[in-house]
């Protein structure tokens, strides 16, 4: 069965290819310090299974202590000067566009096809991972089209890959390690302390003030964790459920419903929320980290009004 | 109380701009260790998490064929794509985007579109394009400020259309809370009530991006 195993076997070879330009690269400012981080995260890809948790934590501490020190920084991979990109764009027009439609077609084809696949009467790829694995496939064909079509130099791909991942740099792991930080969160029992704390300061007799301290604190709460998903039980459990459907006898659908929307708006406004608001920074090459949160508030704010006044206006009828 | 320490940590760390790897992996020791737990188990305890939520980094095995068709001129070709139609202003072209994304979020496809994917090949030069075409003056700060907009605008269409979709995980989520505490409701139930706040999210942020085309 195919699953994450041929994800992360391609990701651990991209990155320890990385590594190794990054070496060779003589004219890096920070050669060692960032060849050895993309390599660390090469071998958490290939070998993570194998170096047991504490193995693991402490990859992440000196993970966490290459990007501290300023190690990992950018090199000058080879790649086209702007005249040829112009004059590629010119010859080759909108036939450029469709490689960058294959991952997505893959994609989609792969998550509504490969559920027929099966080999030996077991699916042939993990029912639960078939987007993510239709993603990697899609990568692969778009590579092999690529190539053929416009012939680059054989490295190309590795040289041009490694340009973009080092234009996010450090930021690259954000991600996995806030929802990582969420997993320790989860067991020093933060969520319930909050939930506590929430509960308790529900204003009573008033549903519009409940709603209002129900909303505030998903996208608050939301704000702390990076993640409505994360606010989203601890927050029904101490103020939805016991207060606003049960007490006040609003409709759980959409109280729930809403309430994790109240939480996205959040997600819009925290730099905990990386993958949406400080990896695009990097990749959008922004001088400002929070730039993308300063452009979401003003729709963000609005709208967790919106869904505050339709929980009041919608859930009691 | 004291594991909630390990917010202040994030919230401090930020605040004074920390290298954000260093402040999450503080908060974590400090949340751990202010639970009671030992430091040695809380880094364990943060490997196990780390090693299994590698799925969160794996996608970036994208990036060489966005890289590739860079090198062949793809962010070129989008600029000047946006400079042959007049009618393609910054807003405009903004909110087809925001539609289109809430639209194919709506129909559970939200992995077609992205900021490595479309935002940052695609979108955000066609969005610069089309802002210095209005005004030529345009300086680096205006240029960025536009970008950033792109990728808001990613963010919103997807966040408020993508639980229009019956089997998202957020439904999922809901759906599996609510039937543990004994209340059994169908995901078209829940899904039903995304679309009022996804048409707010159209009219705000819309309303937000065609203003863009007016203020020079």
């Amino acid at each position: 069965m195919i699953g994450l195993g041929f994800l992360y076997t391609i990701a651990g070879v991209l990155f320890a290819a990385w590594s190794l330009l990054t070496l060779r690269d003589a004219s890096h400012p920070r050669r060692w310090g960032s060849a050895a981080f993309w390599g660390l995260i090469s071998v958490s890809f290939l070998a993570g299974d194998w170096l047991g948790d504490l193995g693991n934590g402490v990859l992440v501490l000196v993970l966490v202590g290459l990007a501290g020190t300023g190690q990992v920084a950018r090199g000058n991979p080879p790649t086209s000067s702007a005249p040829e990109r112009e004059a590629s764009a010119i010859s080759r027009g909108n036939r450029l566009f469709l490689p960058a439609l294959l991952v997505p077609v893959t994609a989609l084809v792969g998550t509504l096809g490969f559920g027929y696949l099966n080999f030996d009467g077991a699916p042939l790829v993990d029912p639960k991972q078939v987007t993510l694995v239709s993603l990697g496939l899609g990568v692969v064909i778009a590579i092999v089209v690529v190539m053929r079509w416009l012939r680059p130099p054989a490295l190309a791909p590795l040289h041009e890959g490694r340009r973009l991942v080092e234009a996010i740099g450090w930021a690259i792991l954000l991600p996995q390690m806030l929802a990582s930080l969420g997993a320790v969160f989860a067991l020093a029992g933060v969520g319930s302390i909050i939930g506590g704390i929430a509960g308790n300061a529900i204003p009573q007799g008033s549903p519009f003030l409940a709603v209002l301290a129900f909303t505030l604190g998903m996208a608050g709460f939301t704000m702390i964790m990076g993640n409505a998903f994360a606010a989203f039980p601890v927050m029904m459990a101490a103020v939805g459920l016991p207060v606003l459907v049960i007490g006040l006898g609003g409709n759980p659908a959409i109280v729930a419903a809403i309430g994790m929307l109240a939480g996205f708006c959040g997600t819009l406004m925290t730099p905990m929320a990386a993958n949406f608001n400080i990896v695009p920074a990097m990749l959008l090459e922004l001088d400002d980290r929070n730039a993308v949160i300063k452009a979401q508030v003003a729709t963000a704010l609005p709208l967790l009004a919106i869904n505050t006044l339709l929980i009041w206006g919608l859930a009691f009828r | 109380m004291w594991p909630l320490i390990g917010i202040a940590v994030v919230i401090l760390g930020f605040a004074l701009r920390l290298n954000p790897l260093l402040v999450v992996m503080a908060a974590a020791l400090a949340s751990g260790v202010g639970a009671g737990l030992d430091v040695l188990a809380v880094i364990a305890a943060f490997g196990k998490a780390f090693n299994s939520n590698r799925y969160v980094s794996a996608p970036w095995i994208i990036l060489p064929v966005i890289g590739l068709l860079e090198r062949a001129g793809l962010r070129e070709r989008a600029r000047d794509v946006v400079g042959g139609i007049a009618a393609a202003t910054t807003g405009r072209l903004l909110l087809v985007y925001l539609m289109l994304r809430q639209a194919t979020s709506a129909v559970g496809l939200t992995a077609i579109a992205g900021h490595a994917q479309t935002v940052r090949p695609l979108v955000a030069p066609m969005a610069e394009a089309a802002a210095v075409r209005a005004d030529p003056e345009l300086d680096e700060v205006g240029r960025q400020k536009v970008r950033a907009m792109a990728a808001a605008t990613d963010n919103i269409g997807m966040f408020f259309g993508e639980d229009i979709f019956l089997a998202v995980a957020s439904i999922l989520l809901i759906k599996g809370f609510l039937e543990a505490n004994g209340i059994i409701v169908a995901p078209l139930q829940l899904s039903v009530w995304a679309i009022p706040t996804a048409v707010f999210a159209l009219l705000i942020h819309g309303f937000r991006l065609l203003r863009m085309d007016r203020r020079k």
